[in-house]
């Protein structure tokens, strides 16, 4: 044995040329596809400058604090054509993004698992159904869809003069859903303190009984006390203020006028539309998302705890849906992700999103084309960096244990 | 026991026939009862469903075929003044209307080549997705280059006009090419002789589609700007398989590889693009792409949004090929690699076909995405079904109280005939490659 290990090591490797070491090629291709890429970027570079200096368009980043000059139908912060800069106007989209995207997420987070359990029921007929729902929403470009609602649904609302009356100061019109505006009081911020009081109340005391019953198999009654402390203590709150005449939330009641409604909150069609289409697009990828992660699960979990006598529906909530979220969370996080980026197409129906408002009228009237694509952009790639991280951790939190 | 036989007992000699089952326990009232009226719960959510379906369907189908208009020349037809009855689809105006929705403004007598476009796509299609199909691999032969060169000549009119002095220095450049191809085979001590035989197939290639796209063929050209509806929703997916497919594998294999540099341009490349909404790369290639270009040339209209989407479609073919690849079994690169194949060998002929065949359904999947997607370059100002339809239905000549509704029903129907019938398609083949699992 020894005899033929010494004779292999004492050979020497037969010469070759070095241009045959797996090194060296590697260097020499990687500074091929270097070079190649830098002298792309170099000169897409050089070509900007020229093209950008011929049509005089300046450049930098200063374009954001110049006076915006247009006007926008949704904003969360105060906003005005004159007074405000790119800079707001960039403020004003990023946050119709994330407002109709997070509404849109919970939403389609609850009809999906509706829909994607119904895929499985027992019921034949809602079996169908569900069917037909994914693969009619799944089959059709969304943005036809976001198209349908809004001119198709939302189009033939009545003008404001003939608002549709739904009572309690909701009006609904070809210009949105006016609903009361509440306007706080000064000493309003005592019913958000309660509600925060109630949810730190409802985790330690949930916290408390869990440890209550494993110690000792003993339940309280935790959905009840939730609901008291989260609902309960904020109500609670208001009806003392009130009574003692310090009334914190008034409404103001939109008014019908000649030819509009003044006062009240407006909900813009366009709003609901984008919300519509993008919550009922998403469910249907979701209920497929949830339902490969119930059929992940196996039959016999199902029916252990059948046989230790759970009902259906608590075999579901205990037993089935908190094994089928580990199969269910990565690609559910990636549907998240799809509904935040497909929100881009509210441009399509004059939404003022991201895109609508920094890479449409931003980009036209400044025509600072690369700064307007990298900032939206690097936006767009924050958020999904950033919810897959969240996401990362959370499934980390529920990945099984090994022991 | 006597002999003589006792007439008076009585011996069934034949079987009685076996009494039904139970209605309550077999057929149609039983299968109603177990899957429809199982308990409470299931009862009234059975009719809760019925009830919602009978909210539903009565009108839709009133909407698409009772009162529907089949026939008819402008407006009078589909107005409920004017025809006598309440009108719900107005088919007459999709009938009116089919030539631009397939066409868009394409010249009349010309509209032979995009049928010819439709025809040469079908073959490709059909040579490529039947999996038992003769000669599959002069089909991808045809999809990826024939098929391209020959839909650009028949949709443009081809006869670019390159003139003499292009073909000078074409030939200039590859002989200098196959010259560098010889000399470097030389240095490696490799086959001379195949090095040059390669460069000069490679260059025959290249000139063969350029001289294909240069010859006049005595047809008219036609601008894109005239291009539209349905062809130009078909194009933008042909244009994205055709350059995604090999554009994904090439970054799944950068993604894959072990050169750190390549490895780190690919990844960076594949995440970005699939962190980004598609219509900002859209407008990015609107907008950004003149700039970047020396000043005197100009992108056409269409192929601007055509980049695009190439770009995006291959980031994400690229992740359903990875996907292929890491679930090769390593004996398999093993096996290769003691072969003494080198690595563009092994890829060819050992890891991709098997690698390819196992994500045909993802492949599948990604293209029902995109051909969906295409519908974004109608945000650009690309006349595609969508746009053809949305500038129709304002059409005065037209204007009708159901118009918007049918010309959306109409472009649904079109996209969930394609898309549904890809899903099937991925379903059957998944099926299939899944019996080949079993043993």
């Amino acid at each position: 044995m020894s005899a033929v290990q010494t004779t292999v090591s004492q050979a020497s490797p037969p010469k070759r040329s070095f241009l045959y070491d797996p090194n060296i090629r590697g260097y020499f291709y990687q500074g091929l596809l270097v070079f190649v890429v830098s002298y792309l970027f170099y000169m897409a570079a050089t070509n900007a400058v020229e093209n950008l200096q011929r049509a005089k368009i300046a450049s930098g980043f200063g374009f954001l604090e110049n006076t915006a000059g247009f006007d926008i139908s949704q904003t969360l912060i105060q906003f005005s054509a004159a007074g405000s800069n790119y800079g707001e106007a960039f403020v004003v989209g990023l946050l119709n993004t994330l407002v109709v995207s997070a509404i849109g997420i919970f939403f389609a987070t609850f009809l999906g698992f509706a829909i994607g359990i119904a895929r499985l029921s027992s019921n034949w007929m809602v079996r169908k159904v569900a069917m037909v729902y994914v693969e009619l929403l799944r089959n059709i470009p969304l943005l036809l869809q976001l198209l349908f609602w809004y001119i198709a649904v939302l189009g033939p609302l009545p003008q404001p003069r003939n608002s549709v009356e739904m009572g309690a100061g909701f009006f609904l019109n070809s210009r949105g859903l006016f609903m009361p505006r509440p306007l706080y009081a000064s000493d309003a911020w005592v019913i958000p303190t309660a509600l925060l009081i109630g949810i730190v109340g409802t985790i330690v005391f949930r916290r408390w009984a869990r440890a209550q019953q494993e110690s000792t198999g003993r339940q309280y009654p935790v959905g009840l006390v939730t609901l008291g402390l989260v609902v309960g203590l904020p109500v609670v709150a208001w009806l003392v203020l009130a009574l003692v005449g310090a009334n914190p939330v008034t409404f103001e009641m939109p008014e019908k006028g000649t030819f509009n409604l003044r006062g009240g909150m407006q909900i813009l069609p366009e709003f609901v539309a984008l919300l519509v289409g993008l919550t009922t697009y998403t469910a249907a990828f979701i209920a497929e998302v949830v339902r490969a992660g119930i059929l992940a699960v196996s039959k016999g979990q199902t029916e252990a705890s059948g046989s230790l006598g759970l009902k259906p529906g608590q075999t579901l909530r205990l037993v089935v849906i908190p094994q089928a979220m580990r199969v269910i969370v990565p690609p559910l996080t990636s549907q998240y992700l799809n509904l935040t980026k497909n929100s881009s197409l509210a441009v399509a129906i004059g939404y003022p999103d991201l895109v609508q408002v920094f890479m449409g009228t931003v980009l036209n009237q400044t025509g600072q084309a690369i700064e307007v694509v990298v900032i939206t952009m690097g936006v767009y790639l924050t958020i999904s960096l950033v919810t897959s991280f969240v996401m990362n951790v959370y499934n980390r939190r529920v990945a099984i244990v090994e022991r | 026991m006597s002999a003589a036989v006792d007439m008076s007992r009585f011996v069934r000699s034949e079987k009685v026939e076996a009494l039904p089952p139970p209605n309550l326990a077999r057929g149609p009232i039983a299968w109603v009862r177990e899957n429809l009226f199982s308990g409470p719960f299931n009862t009234i959510l059975t009719l809760a469903v019925l009830y919602l379906l009978y909210v539903i369907i009565p009108p839709i189908v009133d909407f698409l075929f009772i009162n529907a208009v089949w026939t008819g020349s402008d407006r009078d037809a589909c107005r409920a003044e004017t025809a006598g009855h309440p009108v719900g689809a107005c088919w007459a105006f999709v009938i009116d209307k089919i030539n631009y929705f397939v066409y868009g403004s394409y010249p009349g007598a010309e509209r032979w080549r995009v049928d010819g476009f439709f025809i040469l796509l079908a073959v490709g299609v059909a040579w490529l997705l039947w999996l038992r199909a003769p000669r599959r691999d002069l089909g991808a032969v045809y999809f990826f280059w024939l098929f391209p060169v020959l839909s650009y000549i028949l949709l443009t009119g081809g006869n670019m006009d390159l003139g003499g002095r292009f073909w000078l220095g074409f030939l200039a450049v590859g002989l200098l090419f196959v010259a560098v191809m010889g000399l470097a085979a030389y240095l490696l001590k490799a086959s001379i002789r195949s090095a040059v035989i390669i460069g000069a197939v490679i260059l025959a290639v290249i000139g063969l589609t350029l001289g294909l796209v240069d010859i006049d063929w005595g047809l008219d050209h036609v601008p894109t700007s005239l291009w539209g509806g349905i062809l130009v929703t078909l194009l933008v997916a042909t244009v994205g398989i055709v350059f995604s497919l090999p554009f994904g594998v090439l970054l799944a294999l950068g993604r894959r590889s072990r050169l750190p540099i390549v490895r780190m341009g690919s990844v960076i490349f594949i995440e970005f693009v699939r962190g980004v909404p598609l219509i900002t790369v859209l407008i990015m290639a609107n907008t950004m792409l003149p700039l970047f270009l020396p000043g005197d040339m100009t992108v056409d209209r269409l192929a601007r949004p055509l980049i695009g989407v190439a770009f995006f479609a291959s980031a994400y073919m690229a992740e359903v090929v990875r996907g292929g690849l890491q679930a090769m079994p390593k004996g398999q690169y093993e096996g290769a690699m003691s072969l003494g194949l080198n690595y563009p060998q092994m890829m060819i002929f050992i890891i991709l076909p098997q690698a390819l065949r196992i994500v045909i359904p993802g492949i599948v999947n990604t293209f029902i995405g995109l051909f969906k997607d295409t519908s974004l370059v109608a945000i650009v100002g690309i006349f595609d079904l969508i746009k053809t339809i949305e500038a129709s239905r304002i059409d005065p000549e037209w204007a009708a109280p159901t118009i918007s509704y049918t010309g959306y029903a109409f472009a649904a129907l079109f996209y969930f005939i394609f898309c549904w019938g890809m899903s099937r398609y991925s379903l059957g083949v998944e099926r299939r490659l899944a019996a080949g699992q079993n043993r």
